[in-house]
């Protein structure tokens, strides 16, 4: 308790610099907290996906489609409960810059594959009846304030055109993971449209999305399907949801790569900053750790002294700066849901800051320490400031 | 005025304390320059890629040639306009490609990325004169032989110079490495376009990219082609069109690294402060001697806001110093406009320079600000009694 006492009176001996210092530390370790959130934000899908569904996509690459006819031979595979099958549209609604997700489903399978989109009853129903209808994420209707019944018009850069769509349902994500901000409407809708138009592109769908009945059989019924599809003209890729979403996850592979080493570096700062700290005080102090010493504190009374109170101040700065993690997330989330539809801070976020924290404080505490147990009292006496 | 050595020798009289801000300010900088060495190193890139006199026509509202659609009739068209320059061979200067995605592993680590399959006519290599054949050969009409960008063939299995890769459902020869210094074609793989177009079963054109006459021309021909209600087209200058394809990647490196910069500044100021007030603190005696020698309170604050400048600019300068070897490092990443893995280079320009050595004083200023006021505002006679 004593010892206690002495560490946070010397943290009152200069209350400005240790405000300050705490301030610093609280700061970087916002900093820290929040890029380590957006590097979690990237592998929000991947993480939000089923372990019972795999994907099939077109071998050569996702820019290339499927036929629409290997959807029943799929559905014959053994151990696949349902099939489904979407295509990106890639629309953009007025302006490239007001970007979201858009793609055409089968209005029929679909929702049945993806459980985690929680539509009304009655909402659902309106939907699969009408051509135009379209279903969009709670988030994306908040972000441009659409409404049930809305007309919405998309210019088609992929399916050359407009496109004019009826809002007939509002999702919502069954937890805080799934992404509340796309928009999706009825296949049937552009394939009618290509065989007018465009007849060699009717009858092409984007990927298949199928539920199996037993996760554990993923790698062999994968194998089967792309199998079947061998020296076809169109051969499939099939992977679990999770690998298919990394993929995506992997173009943004350098800027994450990018904010890891920026996180690393921050925590730098942090301890450049407390390294300050407690090396100035301790060379202010030099004559009392001689006194300390003289009556007969040993080293390891010294080391107590200054590691705890570098922990005392990283701890406080820790604490301050995931306060503020946590006030600030809420604005930059929003601000940034045009690229990250799932913003929330992770447990193991607030955990590696916590840690960040309290290593800084014991490597800031090093340097003094080393130097006050090493120190001769005499030459500690004779410092005069 | 006080002398600048004066502020000098007291930054060496604390070495530690001083060294250790430096540092700090220098990590600031650092991450700073390096956010928009990153961003204008992809600009640079892909601005290079386009030619002055070269203009690409692609499907209106596609954005890149990689969703857009050109029907041979429509192509024809285009081609028949007068003014378009001649080629060599006296025939116009215009070639009509297709451009897929094809998914390759890469050597490194097996991951697959997006590699752009490009296919090309003989008058493509005439068209970018930057790009140059650096071993093997020419792939010849008719077979299925393709030639591979240096970055493509250093970074993806299959693609040097002698292998085969698969796609399309056949099995591809690469024949030739071409060079095409730093562009964006440097990440591609060239192929006779009629072999890629029954390759992917691909009847129809992605862009038409041919040279014209006279600039001066573009915007006339612009205006009458896309008038045409035969012709859902749009035509852009290459140059234009290839600076736009920076535009989702910069951006979004843009606002990330303001904000990633600015908070953390905030730890280097107050970093930087902590320092300015031990100073003050540490020569109250010496501050009540100044004024009472005769230096006014203005001195004073100039003084101690140019030690913590000269703090900050030397921690600039560090940090740049830093920053300018990732200049030696090739970053290869997916530009999101395009879909595609493109390779770039960190590129320092004369502007981030400018702007990074700006960046630190703004610190130095704003972190000494403060502890230069208390300074000036001693009262002489308190400051000189000061233990």
């Amino acid at each position: 308790m004593f010892v206690l006492k002495i560490i946070i009176r010397n943290t009152l001996r200069h209350k400005l610099r240790t405000a300050l210092t705490i301030l610093g530390l609280a700061l970087a370790v916002m900093a820290f907290g929040l890029i380590r959130t957006f590097i979690t934000a990237w592998y929000a899908g991947a993480e939000a996906s089923a372990p019972d569904r795999l994907v099939t996509r077109n071998a050569v690459s996702i820019i290339f489609p499927l036929p629409l006819a290997y959807k029943e031979q799929i559905e014959k595979i053994e151990g696949i409960k349902q099939v489904t099958y979407a295509t990106w549209f890639g629309g953009i609604y007025i302006d490239p810059q007001n970007f979201f997700a858009n793609f055409a489903v089968d209005h029929n399978t679909f929702f049945r594959v993806f459980p985690e989109y929680i539509i009304p009853a009655d909402q659902l129903e309106a939907f699969e009846s009408e051509r135009k209808a379209v279903i969009v994420g709670r988030k994306l209707a908040d972000r441009f304030g659409w409404k049930m019944g809305d007309q919405i018009a998309l210019i088609g850069t992929i399916f050359p055109g407009d496109w004019d769509f009826i809002i007939r349902g509002i999702y919502v994500g069954r937890d805080p993971s799934v992404d509340e901000t796309a928009f999706m409407f009825h296949w049937d809708y552009i394939d009618e449209t290509m065989r007018q138009t465009m007849p060699p592109r009717a009858g092409q769908v984007g990927w298949y999305a199928l539920r199996i009945n037993n996760p554990d059989r993923a790698a062999e019924i994968s194998e089967t399907i792309d199998a079947r599809f061998d020296n076809s003209l169109a051969e499939t890729l099939t992977e679990t949801e999770k690998a298919f979403q990394l993929s995506f996850i992997q173009m943004a592979g350098t800027i994450i790569a990018g904010l890891q080493v920026v996180s690393g570096l921050i925590i730098g700062v942090i301890l450049l900053v407390l390294a300050n700290t407690m090396a100035m005080s301790a060379r202010e102090r030099t004559p009392e750790y001689a006194y300390l010493k003289t009556v007969g504190f040993r080293p390891f009374h010294l080391t107590g002294l200054i590691v705890g109170e570098s922990l005392f101040i990283a701890g406080w700065g820790g604490l301050l700066g995931l306060g503020l993690l946590f006030a600030v997330s809420k604005p930059i989330g929003v601000a940034v849901s045009v690229f990250f539809p799932v913003f929330n801070i992770q447990p193991v976020t607030v955990l590696l800051s916590a840690l960040a924290a309290l290593l800084v404080g014991i490597a800031a505490a090093l340097f003094p320490t080393f130097r006050a147990a090493r120190m001769r009292i005499v030459d500690g006496l004779r410092v005069v400031e | 005025m006080i002398p600048i050595s004066y502020s000098v020798r007291n930054l060496f009289s604390r070495k530690i304390t001083t060294a250790l801000t430096v540092l700090g300010i220098a990590l600031v900088v650092f991450v700073f320059a390096a956010e928009m060495m990153l961003s204008s190193g992809l600009k640079k890139t892909l601005v290079a890629t386009g030619s002055d006199d070269n203009v690409v026509v692609i499907r209106k509202a596609s954005q890149t040639e990689l969703t857009s659609i050109l029907q041979r009739d429509q192509a024809e068209v285009v081609a028949a306009e007068p003014e378009i320059a001649q080629g060599t061979d006296g025939s116009p200067l215009l070639a009509k490609e297709i451009y897929v995605l094809i998914n390759l592993p890469k050597r490194k680590n097996d991951e697959t990325s997006n590699v752009v399959v490009r296919g090309v006519n003989a008058k493509s290599m005439e068209l970018r004169p930057q790009v140059k054949l650096i071993a093997g050969r020419m792939w010849q009409a008719g077979l299925s032989e393709i030639i591979a960008g240096k970055s493509v063939a250093e970074r993806f299995k299959g693609c040097g110079l002698g292998e085969t890769v698969r796609f399309g459902a056949r099995d591809w020869t690469v024949v030739g490495i071409f060079e095409a210094g730093a562009t964006a074609f440097n990440s591609e793989l060239w192929g006779d376009i009629d072999q890629m177009m029954s390759a992917f079963d691909r009847p129809v054109y992605s862009s038409l990219t041919f040279r014209i006459k006279d600039l001066a021309l573009f915007e006339s021909m612009k205006s009458r082609l896309e008038s045409d209600p035969r012709l859902p087209l749009e035509l852009k200058r290459e140059k234009t069109y290839y600076a736009e394809q920076s535009r989702a990647m910069s951006s979004f490196i843009g606002i990330m690294g303001t904000v990633i910069s600015i908070v953390f500044s905030l730890g280097a100021i107050v970093g930087a402060m902590i320092t300015m007030y031990a100073a003050v603190a540490n020569r109250t005696k010496e501050i009540g001697t100044l004024r009472s020698l005769g230096f006014s309170r203005f001195s004073i604050l100039r003084t101690f806001l140019l030690e913590s400048v000269i703090i900050s600019l030397a921690g600039g300068i560090l940090g740049l110093i830093a920053a300018n070897f990732l200049g030696l490092v090739q970053v290869s990443t997916t530009n999101w406009d395009t879909f595609s893995e493109i390779a770039f280079n960190f590129s320092i320009t004369p502007q981030i320079i400018y702007s990074s050595l700006i960046f630190a004083i703004i610190m130095g200023l704003v972190g000494g600000f403060l502890p230069a006021v208390r300074a000036s505002r001693l009262k002489i006679v308190e400051s000189l009694r000061a233990v």
